[in-house]
């Protein structure tokens, strides 16, 4: 049982706790609040994965971005305090066609391994994705700029009030 | 040299996006369903960069690509939310049960 082990289960362990926390609570606000611990033991894992700028961005977007918007979400609109279940036929069918997917992919991925190389990924990890995105995937990169003002600019209009555009054109 | 094996590490990952399946597919409020769906695709960038580190050829490739996942869900966050107070606004409600304008 080696440190690595130790820092792996705790972090899988809290990752897959707030998952099921998502699932079974019933108050909207708690269940983004237990998704948050999940995505920090996520960044532990990248870490533990010698990915430590991933890691970085990982607390960065999701813990900090995307769960603050989801948050602006539930405040911006009326919902009721305790969430409402699904129908149990409908829970059941679709817990049986996801645990089907489970094992199907459990029995593959089981006994899998590549044995494993020291390819030293931790080393100047920051420097060697900056070298990679300017070098090889520089047109994606630039792409990805633009997939990103589409966003903002396509959120900030569909998200706009319509009546705006009437009195614009009195 | 590590000595978690990259079987466990797919795992977690496939038992994290079982449950993001499970919540997109049985949950009844919008956001709660945007966001299992960030948790699925979480779940994936963890594959890619378990991948990364112990595949044939180890490399930088699979975090670069876990990198273009985020952003790429970052901005679904933003559109989904964008229509989610549209549609709010039009409706009065996050219930996705209650969606179902193309179906009558």
């Amino acid at each position: 049982m080696t440190g690595e082990m130790i820092a792996f289960f705790l972090l899988a362990l809290t990752a897959i706790t707030g998952g099921v926390l998502l699932i079974n609570l019933t108050n909207v606000v708690h269940m983004v609040v237990a998704l948050i611990f999940t995505f920090i033991a996520i960044a532990g894992i990248y870490i533990t994965l010698s990915a430590e700028f991933v890691a970085v961005v990982q607390v960065l977007i999701y813990s900090g971005a995307i769960t603050i918007i989801m948050l602006f979400g539930i405040m911006l609109t009326r919902h009721q305090e305790k969430e409402k279940r699904a129908p149990r036929l409908k829970m059941m069918l679709t817990g049986l066609a996801i645990g089907l997917f489970f094992l199907i992919m459990y029995g593959k991925i089981k006994d899998l391994n590549f044995g494993q190389q020291d390819a030293g990924l931790h080393i100047d990890n920051t420097k060697k994705i900056g070298v990679e995105l300017y070098s090889h995937y520089v047109i994606p990169f630039e792409l990805t700029s633009v997939l990103l003002l589409v966003a903002l600019i396509g959120s900030i209009i569909l998200a706009k009030r319509e009546d705006d555009e009437k009195e614009a054109k009195k | 040299m590590s000595s978690v094996p990259l079987a466990a590490y797919l795992m977690l990952a496939l038992i994290l996006f079982c449950i993001g399946l499970f919540g997109a597919l049985t949950k009844r409020n919008a956001v709660i369903v945007l966001i299992s769906i960030e948790l699925m695709l979480n779940a994936v960038n963890i594959n890619l960069v378990a991948f990364a580190k112990y595949s044939i050829n180890p490399g930088m490739t699979g975090q670069i690509f876990s990198l273009f996942t985020i952003t790429v869900a970052a901005a679904e966050a933003a559109v989904g939310l964008a229509i989610l107070i549209a549609l709010y606004r039009n409706r009065q409600t996050v219930n996705v049960d209650e969606m179902d304008t193309m179906k009558r």
